[in-house]
Formats: structure tokens, C-alpha cells, sequence
């Protein structure tokens, strides 16, 4: 039974100093599937569930491969900790066979300070910001037949530059973006999937000393898609980044948006929002690397689930390496389950290795829209579609409302409408 | 002048082991003005009744009848009720995640009003009803009842009563769990609302304290799922010393 990924569960911590440096603080696993011990919850993950990080090299973040090159990762058993909650048998063979046709068609529209280029993957640009993590993620680095390059310029203000991508059809594809945001740059970037779609996408954001980027990746794809997305964000001095997900289309969608810091005082902030209908597998597995000091991320990420065999999972990895002193932290996911049959899989987890942190916490609570709520909101005169509506909307504005992008605030809002409306039958 | 009319009523749930029945031929009037006290043992059936009559789905009716004005509040869904002007404050109020207070009572009156109130008025009057329920301000923002404590609950939900004006109010239990100034907090509440719109009461509870402060009509003696007597005000008293002994069947 699921029944356990659907109770309403709460965690909170946070912590000032941890009494020991070293202290590993284990995130709390809502799912029943976590807890088997073999064969998917195997020796990494109990030696991980231990806590404690001595010497325990494969359990902790630090410690996971990367490479630019396909063979040096091993082909996929779904029974790899980052792989456990996939089913490979959905994605589209993305994981076995390099991805051969035409990549989703690109729409741009620049604002003065952006410029689009397309550039060879041998291009300097092409892994200044980010290197595969995972099998998928190299096998569509390597196929990979050009990059776009988005860049805004130094001191730029205002920038805004809107890239949709068009899927036209099942056949497995890759593609690559490099967005620049040059020193002391201001820019927001919308990151739209629209379409069919069987896709591996690499993203690379190189945040420069002193600028502020946002970045709004919506996956709005027709229900056959099929999208494993990597989006890494180098972060530079004093610069931050805002990095906004909405997932709501595809059948199954699996992004891994990472962080890391190559300056002191950079600020990553992370939101994100799905919104899983049945049938759906929306997973969201985040990295937070800090390594260098006082830089600071927050991560808050909301989802919504409805109907049989919708599932989300979501991960979020926090590591502070010894030499991130200063740190402040905090990552929090919260799901809503409105419907039995679903399924939501939240996973934090926060690696401490140095004392000497400002603050590092994380929270997760899987909260259920249940009977009774709709009992009490009904006996105050509001009725059912309603009820579920002001339930949802409120669970989600928390986020919409991060993207300071009113066109886009109010499609998603009309999103989420469209997404009741489709259970009010 | 508005009528509450239950009638021989039977109400059963279902348990694993079948259906039981809980209310047992209850039959009670109430007209817009009065106040009725219910006083019985756990387990009697006052909180079924007060569900039954809100429309809590478990609560299945088999036989008899409630009715408001003569309309078949039976067959009325449970939003239909509340905006029909039944008001239940509820025994133990349900934590409803994601949605704020403000939003929340906003999003209610609309519903029973049947229109959006005056933006300039409401917020005016929700800061008026909470600062009298001596409610935190800090509260509207806060998720329905999230974290709420056991006593701040009842208020919030005593807010609602004077906010939503409903006809007749069914309260469970509202003073339980409530410190000797919070019950006076609340009680003038409830005063409030039944001065101001004429409201009928049913006041569910176990201590004739909170009789001191809202002084019923009626009071009834609520016995394994029947009304076992009913009396005036005195009659709280004689519960009070004498206990419930003397309605249960000999040797229980
Ligand atoms: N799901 C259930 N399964 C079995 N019995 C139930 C169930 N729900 C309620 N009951 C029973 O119904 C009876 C009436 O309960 P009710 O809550 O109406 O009592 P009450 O008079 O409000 O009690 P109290 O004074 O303790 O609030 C009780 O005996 C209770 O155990
Ligand atoms: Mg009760």
C-alpha cells in the first residue's frame, strides 16, 4: 500500500551550529518504497540512512560521479540511489540509446542586452557551468549536435529573453543551452517546453561575479512527453540566481537542478511548482553544492497531486563542504495530495561538514486534502469545486507568486484551473 | 421568526462491524430567538446530532426528518445548509492546509451572502470581530486552524459565528478546552451574535459554567441517543450535583 506517501506528515528542523563538525542530518523518507531494504533501498542507502557521513564515500553527495564522457557511467539498473524512483521503462530509452532525432524547434524573443548564438560543443562556453552527473544527462552531452548560447551582457538591466521549445514528435532527441549572464547583468529567462517530446536536455547558467539572473523553466508538454533535464547553475562572487521549475505536462518528467558556488556571497534560490494529474511521474531532484563561504541558498519547492498513479518525487541534496564556512541554508518541499491513488515521494537531505555555518535546515510535509477539509469548508457555505480550488490555489500561490512574472503568474494560475477542472467530474 | 424542526430522528454509521445506530428517535424544536442547552454522558450522541445536522456525510439518516422554515434540510447539500443558515461550530475544527484565513472568510461569506462583501466593510469588520475574540491580527494570515491551539480554535470558530450570521448556530462543545477568560471571551460572542442577527442556539456542552454566560431556555437531557428529559435553566443544576445516574438503565 501507498497509504503511508499520502498521510500528513511533518518535519521541521533547523539548525544553528551542529554539535560536531562532520554531523550529517538525514532527511526524512515518506515513502514505504525508501524503507525496503533490498533491492531498492540498497547498501548505499542504509549506509546513508545511518548518518553520521564516516567514511561512507558512495552515501554522501560528495562523492557522486561526473564526467563529460557516457562510458564512464554504468548502464542503468533503476536501482542506483538517484535512480531508484524512476521508471526506466518510461523513459523513452534515453538511458540505453543515443538520441538521434531532431531536437524541439526554438522560438526566441530578445530584449536588447540578449544575444542567441548557435556554437559548436566544442565551443569554450560548452561545460563552463555544468558537467553530467548522471548516464542520461552525458548520453544527450554527447549527442548533442550544437549548443545555443544565451548571453547577457555585462551591466545589462532589464534584460528579458523568452525561449520556447517546440517538441514535434516521439523520436529521442538532445539539445543544450549555455545561458551567460555576464558581470554585474540583470536578466530574467523564460525557459518554455511545449509539445511532444522524448528529450534529453543540458542546461548550463553561468552566473559572473555581481549579476542577478532569473530563470523560469516551465514544462508544459502534451501528455506523451518524455523529458530528463539537467539545468546546472555556476554562481559566481556576489551574484545570485533565482531558478524557478513549473512541471505540470508530460508523461514522465525528470529535471536535476543543481547549484554550485564559485565565489563568496552568491545567493541561489530555488522554487519550484508541479502539479502531477494520473498517471504522471514529475520528479525533481535537486544539489545545492556549497563549497565556498558565506553564500546562501534557499529551496522551496510545492506540488500538487490528483488521481491513480500520479506520482512526484522530489530530492533535494544540500551538501556544505568544510571549507563553506558562513553558510546559511534552508530547504523545504511540501506536497498536497487531493485524491487517493497518488503518491508523493519527498526526500531531503543535508550534509553538514563544517561547524561553523550561519544555519542549515530543511522541512517536508506531505499534507492530504481530505474529507474532513472538505466537510469544514463546505459547512461554511463554499461549495465542493470551490473548496478544492481554494485549497490548491492557496497550496501553490506561495510559489506562482515568486516568478514576478505577471503574464506567466497568470497563465500558470489559468493552469492550475484547467488542472481542476479536469477532476471535477 | 425562523424554525429548526427535528423529528424522530435515526442516524446510524457505519463501523467495521456493520451499521450502529447512534441517534434513536430525537425529536427537537427550535425558533429563532431561543437558546436550547444539551447536556448528556460521552458517547450519548450530541456531537452525531450536530454533524447530522451540518451534513457530515458518515452520519447516515434512516429515519425521520430536520427541516428549516418547512424546507428538507435533509436533502440539501452541506454547503446548501450553511448558506441556507445553519452554522456548526465544530467539537474539533479541522486543520485545512494552504488556504489563509483572510482568504478563507472572505471566500465563506461570498458563499452565503451570495455576493462578495464591500472589501472596505469586511476588512473593517473581521479586524473588529477578531480584536472582541481577543484573536492574534497575526491570525488572518495564518492557514485555517494550522497549528491553531485547542482554545484558539473555538474563537476562530465563534469569529466565523459572528461574521457569517446564521440563523441558527449548533455549537459543540465550545467552551471545552477554554481558560476561565477565554470562555467569557467567547460567551459574549455568542451573545453578540444572538443579539444582533436573531439566531436560535444549540449549545452542546458538559459544565454549566458556560450557562452562566449564555442562559439557555432549554436544556436537554441527552441519553443514549435520545433526549431523556428537558427542563428549564434549573435543570443544568440538578445535573450538575446529581450526575446522569439516574437516566441510565440500572446496573450500567
Ligand atoms: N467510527 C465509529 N465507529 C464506532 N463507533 C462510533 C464511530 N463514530 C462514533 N461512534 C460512536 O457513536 C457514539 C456517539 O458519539 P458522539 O461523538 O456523538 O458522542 P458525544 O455525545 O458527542 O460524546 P462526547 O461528550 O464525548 O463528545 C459513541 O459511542 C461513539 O463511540
Ligand atoms: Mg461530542
Amino acid at each position: 500500500m501507498t497509504d503511508t506517501a499520502t498521510e500528513t506528515t511533518g518535519k521541521e528542523s533547523r539548525y544553528g551550529v551542529p554539535a560536531i563538525a562532520g554531523f550529517t542530518e538525514e532527511g526524512e523518507n515518506l515513502s514505504p518504497l525508501n524503507e525496503d531494504s533490498s533491492p531498492l533501498g540498497g547498501d548505499a542507502s542504509k549506509a546513508h540512512s545511518h548518518g553520521g557521513g564516516a567514511g561512507v564515500p558512495d552515501s554522501s553527495r560528495a562523492g557522486r560521479l561526473t564526467s563529460y564522457k557516457l562510458e564512464d557511467f554504468k548502464a542503468l539498473t533503476g536501482r542506483e540511489e538517484d535512480w531508484r524512483f524512476t521508471p526506466l521503462k518510461r523513459l523513452g530509452g534515453l538511458h540505453k540509446k543515443a538520441p538521434t532525432g531532431a531536437a524541439p524547434t526554438l522560438a526566441t524573443e530578445l530584449s536588447d542586452g540578449a544575444t542567441l548564438e548557435t556554437v559548436g560543443m566544442d565551443d569554450a562556453r560548452v561545460g563552463s557551468a555544468g558537467i553530467p552527473e548522471d548516464r542520461v544527462s552525458a548520453n544527450g552531452w554527447n549527442a548533442a549536435a550544437e549548443a545555443s548560447v544565451l548571453t547577457i551582457g555585462a551591466n545589462a538591466e532589464d534584460v528579458k529573453a523568452t525561449l520556447t521549445y517546440t517538441g514535434a514528435g516521439m523520436e529521442a532527441s538532445a539539445q543544450h543551452l549555455v545561458v551567460v549572464a555576464e558581470p554585474n547583468s540583470r536578466g530574467l529567462v523564460v525557459i518554455d517546453h511545449v509539445g511532444s517530446a522524448v528529450l534529453i536536455e543540458n542546461i548550463e547558467f553561468d552566473v559572473q561575479e555581481g549579476a542577478e539572473l532569473t530563470v523560469v523553466s516551465v514544462q508544459a508538454w502534451e501528455d506523451d512527453a518524455i523529458h530528463a533535464g539537467s539545468q546546472q547553475a555556476k554562481v559566481g562572487e556576489n551574484a545570485k540566481i533565482k531558478h524557478i521549475v513549473v512541471t505540470f505536462g508530460g508523461d514522465l518528467v525528470r529535471l536535476t537542478p543543481s547549484a554550485r558556488f564559485a565565489g563568496t556571497g552568491a545567493k541561489v534560490e530555488m522554487f519550484g511548482l508541479y502539479f502531477a494529474d494520473p498517471g504522471q511521474h514529475l520528479e525533481h531532484r535537486l544539489f545545492v553544492d556549497h563549497s565556498t563561504p558565506h553564500c546562501t541558498s534557499n529551496v522551496l519547492y510545492k506540488g500538487a497531486l490528483q488521481g491513480k498513479d500520479a506520482h512526484t518525487v522530489w530530492v533535494g541534496d544540500v551538501l556544505i563542504r568544510a571549507a563553506a564556512e558562513g553558510t546559511d541554508s534552508y530547504e523545504a518541499n511540501r506536497n498536497l495530495v487531493l485524491t487517493d491513488g497518488s503518491r508523493a515521494d519527498s526526500v531531503p537531505n543535508l550534509e553538514i561538514e563544517t561547524g561553523n555555518i550561519a544555519g542549515a535546515g530543511h522541512a517536508s510535509t506531505t499534507g492530504r486534502f481530505d474529507d474532513e477539509h472538505l466537510f469544514y469548508l463546505q459547512s461554511r457555505g463554499i461549495d465542493e469545486k470551490t473548496a478544492r480550488r481554494l485549497v490548491v490555489r492557496g497550496f501553490l500561490n506561495e510559489v506562482i507568486q515568486q516568478i514576478g512574472v505577471e503574464e506567466l503568474q497568470e497563465r500558470l494560475n489559468e493552469t492550475v484551473e484547467a488542472e481542476l477542472a479536469a477532476t471535477d467530474n | 421568526m425562523s424554525t429548526l424542526e427535528i423529528k424522530d430522528l435515526h442516524v446510524s454509521i457505519d463501523t467495521e462491524q456493520g451499521s450502529k445506530e447512534i441517534l434513536k428517535g430525537v425529536s427537537l424544536t427550535i425558533k429563532t430567538g431561543e437558546t436550547h442547552a444539551i447536556m448528556g454522558p460521552n458517547g450519548s450522541g450530541k456531537s452525531t446530532l450536530a454533524s447530522t445536522i451540518a451534513g457530515h456525510p458518515r452520519y447516515n439518516v434512516t429515519s425521520g426528518t430536520i427541516t428549516l422554515d418547512g424546507d428538507d434540510v435533509l436533502a440539501m447539500s452541506v454547503d446548501k445548509r450553511a448558506r441556507a443558515g445553519l452554522f456548526l461550530a465544530m467539537q474539533y475544527p479541522v486543520e485545512v492546509p494552504g488556504v489563509s484565513m483572510t482568504n478563507f472568510l472572505r471566500t465563506a461569506k461570498t458563499a452565503i451572502e451570495g455576493e462578495a462583501p464591500s472589501l472596505r466593510h469586511w476588512t473593517k469588520d473581521v479586524k473588529a470581530a477578531m480584536a472582541n475574540l481577543k484573536i492574534d491580527p497575526e491570525f488572518a494570515s495564518r492557514n485555517v486552524n494550522e497549528g491553531f491551539s485547542g482554545g484558539e480554535k473555538k474563537r476562530v470558530e465563534i469569529l466565523q459565528l459572528e461574521l457569517f450570521k446564521p440563523k441558527f448556530a449548533v455549537l459543540d462543545e465550545t467552551d471545552s478546552g477554554l481558560d476561565v477568560d477565554a470562555l467569557k471571551v467567547v460567551a459574549d460572542g455568542v451573545n453578540r451574535a444572538a443579539e444582533g442577527s436573531e439566531m436560535g442556539t444549540m449549545l452542546i456542552t458538559h459544565y454549566t459554567r458556560i450557562l452562566r454566560y449564555i442562559k439557555p431556555d432549554f436544556v436537554h437531557v441527552f441519553v443514549d441517543g435520545r433526549i431523556a428529559e428537558q427542563g428549564g435553566p434549573d435543570l443544568a443544576d440538578r445535573l450538575e450535583e446529581e450526575g446522569y445516574d439516574r437516566f441510565l438503565p440500572v446496573g450500567a
